[in-house]
């Protein structure tokens, strides 16, 4: 893909941000707005810092974040839909001494992969799940997901959720943190530099937790979907913020006693 | 080491499995073959393996492509209901070309079935089961030796072509007891290189990805092609079978597995009876032994396929023979074992009409 460069004189101005080394070259596939992008940024600017590109794998998702292995330098594997965190465990307990991730959305974690999820964190698995909430089906054209807040219209709720057929939002991340196995819980956002920050620190503390074996960590990132919700990027940060924050309160939900 | 043992068809392959260097076993309990699972949770486990109780199916495969991609020797066990469910991960595996061992000790179906014996699996096994342009290299052991035998060469087999393979035995042979000697084999002396596995990338190469997604076309027909050239490639050096008094054979049954253990047993009462009856097994069943079926085809005056299904190698049979000679079946389902004296009558049936239709013509 031809990519159109600003090369602007930068001779004697000092560097003070830019795009970390782990990442590859490639463009983002993803819509103007979306929060992948930022998640894989700082996923990748949290092992850089660590210094842990060599010792890192990877496991992508079926959903958006599917081609995420073209963007992050490191080696990864891609897992059948909703399996990323079963093909994890089993690079982790090959591999023990490398960190392994799963990145996945809600699709993939909570509904057809539900099963995988919960046994592998009751395991207490020793890797990093990253779980991008969007409360929709983003690659398939916005059908609804597990995490889709009542009232919530969607290509297959298209008079917005209702218990009567679809039941509630699942709240996964507050389920599995009740399990032993499991380390560490955090939910994030990525809409503000704050949030930014506070997630890089939820990621660096959760490869600080797998180096010393001390279980599953589970850090959630509610999101944003502009196109699936049919909004414009800002509109959607703001509905994230009025509607999903109230079900999907970010904080630490787990912390190491 | 070598030493002759006595033990049931699921423990040997267990056995077999911890010698051939197997590092890392993701199964879920099934009757009858959670003696594979039982055996490796104390003894692999004891002797260096990972062993994961997995919490299905779908986990046990996808943790077997998260191993494999990962560069270890890795395998599952099952039996039908779970290697169903095991279809779309072998796909991905096939795609991705990951190597690994999937043993089916197949039970009577459809559905939930019977835990008895059956060969009802062999088209799932054969002609794919999953999604998609693919094949398993499939090995069918009709012996507990066998049982042990074939996890060594299953485990070479899937390195040298980077593909998965499936044992494809039955609940008989998985509980029966039989002496088994175990083969010298040094693992260290076995195990490849795998430069394209993800052990974390190093500055000096770049960075490894293992995945079945290639959603341009032209991509993915490429990945088709180099699969169809691997298939070729296997069929043309792998392909193995048994002749049992092919010789002179006037008569020829094919069956594999604890079919072919059957048949040899009628093979032999036919012949003391003056019917020159022979027997080919084919030992792999993908590849298939169809040039061996049709030079035998040219000179025999009947074939008769025994399976216990309901016809299913039958086809395979037949396209080998393409209608050079009449291609009889005899078979059980549901987990009965046909006994030998039933495949005489079969056969002697086979003798009786062949000998009619000779009166007929003069």
């Amino acid at each position: 893909m031809e990519r159109h460069m600003i090369s602007p004189d930068v001779s004697g101005l000092a560097c003070v941000y830019e795009r970390p080394g782990t990442l590859t070259d490639t463009p983002f596939h993803y819509c103007p707005g979306c929060g992948h992008g930022v998640v894989h940024r700082v996923l990748m600017e949290a092992v850089d810092e660590l210094g842990i590109q060599e010792e890192t794998i990877g496991v992508a998702p079926v959903g958006c974040s599917v081609f995420s292995y073209n963007y992050l330098n490191i080696d990864m594997q891609e897992a059948a839909h909703g399996r990323a965190s079963a093909v994890a465990t089993a690079v982790k307990r090959m591999l023990p001494g490398k960190y392994v991730f799963s990145y996945q959305g809600d699709g993939d974690l909570a509904a057809i992969g539900t099963a995988e999820t919960i046994h592998t964190a009751n395991r207490g698995e020793n890797i990093l799940v990253l779980f991008i909430n969007n409360a929709i089906y983003g690659m398939t054209g916005g059908q609804m997901a597990p995490t889709t807040l009542l009232g919530m219209k969607t290509t297959t709720s298209p008079a917005g959720r209702t218990v009567e057929t679809a039941g509630f939002p699942l709240k996964i991340t507050e389920m599995l943190a009740m399990l032993p196995g499991v380390y560490y819980v955090s939910r994030n956002s990525v809409h503000t530099p704050g949030a930014v920050r506070h997630l890089k620190k939820a990621i660096l503390k959760s490869f600080r937790y797998q180096k010393e074996n001390r279980g599953t960590c589970f850090i959630e990132v509610v999101s944003n979907c502009p196109s699936g919700w049919k909004m414009t990027p800002l509109e959607a940060n703001r509905w994230m913020e009025e509607h999903m924050f109230p079900l999907y309160p970010p904080g630490e939900i787990k912390v190491p006693q | 080491m070598s030493d002759l043992r006595l033990m049931k068809g699921n423990e040997a392959l267990a056995e077999a499995a911890i010698r051939a260097g197997c590092q890392g076993y993701f199964g879920y309990p099934i009757t009858p073959q959670s003696e594979i699972l039982e055996y490796l949770a104390a003894e692999g486990r004891a002797r260096g393996m990972i062993v994961l109780q997995a919490e299905s199916e779908v986990a046990s495969i996808n943790m077997v492509y998260g191993g494999a991609g990962a560069g270890a020797r890795v395998m599952t066990s099952s039996s039908s209901p779970g290697i169903s469910l095991m279809q779309e991960g072998l796909s991905y595996i096939a795609c991705a070309e990951l190597p690994c061992l999937v043993v089916n000790v197949s039970r009577g179906g459809p559905g939930l079935g019977t835990i008895q014996p059956s060969q009802g699996d062999y088209f799932q096994a054969v002609k794919g089961g999953g999604h998609g342009d693919y094949r398993l290299l499939v090995l069918a052991p009709s012996s507990v030796q066998e049982m042990a035998d074939f996890v060594f060469d299953a485990f070479d087999l899937a390195d040298k072509y980077r593909t998965p393979v499936m044992i494809l035995a039955d609940g008989a042979l998985g509980q029966m007891m039989e002496k088994v000697t175990f083969r010298e084999y040094n693992p260290a002396e076995h195990i490849v290189a795998k430069p394209w596995a993800t052990t974390g990338k190093p500055k000096t190469r770049e960075r490894n990805i293992i995945t079945s997604l290639h959603i341009e076309p032209e991509m993915m027909e490429q990945i088709n092609l180099r699969l169809q050239e691997k298939y070729r490639l296997i069929a043309e050096n792998e392909t193995r079978c048994e002749h049992f008094h092919t010789e002179d054979a006037e008569y020829l049954i094919v069956a594999y597995g604890l079919a072919a253990r059957i048949a040899k047993g009628a093979v032999e009462t036919a012949r003391a009876q003056g019917i020159k009856a022979g027997l080919l097994r084919p030992v792999t069943l993908f590849p298939y032994p169809t040039a061996a079926i049709r030079r035998l085809a040219e000179t025999v005056r009947g074939v008769l396929v025994l399976e216990m299904n309901a016809g299913q190698m039958i086809e395979d049979v037949r396209l080998a023979v393409e209608g050079r000679v009449q291609v009889r079946f005899y078979g059980r389902m549901g987990g009965i074992i046909p006994a030998p004296d039933e495949v005489l009558v079969a056969l002697e049936g086979m003798v009786k009409e062949d000998a009619a239709q000779h009166e007929e013509v003069y």
